[in-house]
């Protein structure tokens, strides 16, 4: 097996040497080599590169949105939440006046009403007074003529003859003073 | 390798035959435009991308599918990598340095599949792709900088008397810069590849009971996993890194 011959084109059953310094077929492994380097820079540069790319910024993208989306819901809800708490204070300080109005209207008719009730009352009192006064007087006259009558009646019985009506009512009108 | 390749042994290895040349149809001789098991096999890589980068992509979706999601996360490590290296400036080159990165990973992948053939252990490819790195980063440099390019060797920081020696060795290290550039790849393509062939040589003589050479060949399949994808990863960020040094001269 001289290595003279291994060296052609065509290779024997067994290669002596490295293949890889036979110089016969530098031209052809170049020529392919050039040919798949190119077309697999157009496949790139035309495809994969823009498209890979595109689906990067793309997701790197939505991420941002996400989140800026997130970011504002959040501004939102914290907005929304201040919002709730000043109406909520608002309608406490409504609640209020309300509240002191509402009071001061049930004072005012509550004094109206207890004036009215006093004025009754002391009318009432002052006729009340009146009719007591009307019948003790009238319990007294009674009280005077029944005395009258009485003392007449016993000095009648007792000494007939110092019948004196004038003095009799003379002398009850003083016992009854005393 | 002559005594090796001794016709009738029992212990007979050939790990460079992976390495071999063929063409597709027929046994004619191979001329420029030839269809062959390397063509073949980047037109896989071709195939293999356009399923990932743009089938797997198809849904377009915000919450990524699977593939997609790789996709994704392949596109990130790529655009990061050049953005942390060489700057805001460098993502205009950023479909060069994605095509270079997909290509490399790709293929190393699926030389590792049985019978695959790793277009990558080729200096032919990777030489080719190395000097047109060196040569477009080289007349990036000059464009955008004009002869402030020349300040990538004039290291302003060192001594005066300095400048002169480390001008030389940096001019040297510029120019080996392809040479290294393009053997670290396929050099370790090449040296995983035979390893494996080797063991599976050993397994073959021992018959049945290779269980050695099988855990072994499981051993160093494990690590050229883990090597294909760093040596994708390394011509890439070098890549990015002479850009820098074409973007940003001064040091």
């Amino acid at each position: 097996m001289a290595s003279e011959t291994t060296h052609t084109a065509m290779a024997p059953e067994h290669y002596v040497g490295m293949p890889q310094l036979n110089f016969d077929w530098f031209g052809n492994q170049i020529f392919w080599l050039v040919v798949t380097l190119v077309v697999i820079y157009f496949v790139l540069v035309k495809v994969a590169i823009p498209r890979i790319s595109n689906v990067l910024a793309e997701r790197h993208g939505a991420i941002q949105g996400d989140l800026d989306k997130a970011e504002e819901l959040k501004a939102k809800a914290v907005a929304a939440e201040e919002a709730y708490t000043a109406a909520l204070a608002k309608a406490r300080a409504e609640a209020g006046e309300i509240v002191a109005a509402a009071k001061a209207d049930i004072q005012k008719d509550l004094d109206v009403a207890i004036a009215k009730a006093d004025a009754e009352i002391a009318a009432k009192a002052a006729e009340s007074d009146a009719a007591i006064k009307e019948i003790r007087d009238g319990a007294l006259a009674a009280i005077k003529e029944v005395a009258n009558d009485t003392a007449a009646e016993i000095v009648k019985a007792v000494m007939p003859a110092a019948e004196d009506a004038k003095a009799i009512k003379a002398a009850v009108a003083d016992r009854l003073k005393g | 390798m002559s005594t090796e390749a001794e016709g009738g042994s029992a212990f007979n290895i050939h790990p460079m035959d992976q390495f071999v040349i063929e063409p597709l149809f027929g046994d004619g001789p191979i001329s420029w435009y030839t269809p062959t098991n390397a063509s073949l096999w980047m037109g896989l890589a071709v195939l293999t991308i356009i399923g990932l980068l743009v089938f797997g992509t198809r849904g377009r979706a915000i919450v990524p599918s699977r593939s997609q999601s790789i996709a994704e996360s392949i596109y990130l490590f790529v655009h990061k990598m050049l953005e942390d290296i060489a700057g805001k400036e460098g993502l205009k080159y950023f479909p060069y340095i994605f095509t270079l990165f997909m290509f490399i990973v790709v293929s190393n992948i699926l030389g590792l599949l049985p019978f695959g053939f790793t277009t990558t252990s080729h200096i032919a490819v990777t030489a080719t792709m190395a000097l047109a790195v060196f040569v477009t980063v080289t007349i990036i440099g000059f464009v955008k900088n004009g002869a402030g390019f020349f300040q990538l060797f004039w290291i302003s920081s060192a001594p005066l008397a300095l400048r002169p020696i480390l001008a030389i060795i940096e001019i040297i290290s510029y120019f080996v810069r392809p040479v290294s550039h393009s053997i670290r790849l396929a050099g370790n393509m090449m040296a995983g590849h035979a390893v494996i062939k080797v063991f599976a040589g050993f397994a073959g003589a021992l018959g049945l009971g290779a269980i050695a050479p099988i855990i072994a060949i499981m051993a160093v399949y494990g690590l050229e996993m883990l090597v294909v994808v760093i040596q994708a990863y390394v011509f890439t960020i070098l890549t990015c890194v002479y850009l820098k040094d074409a973007l940003h001269p001064a040091h």
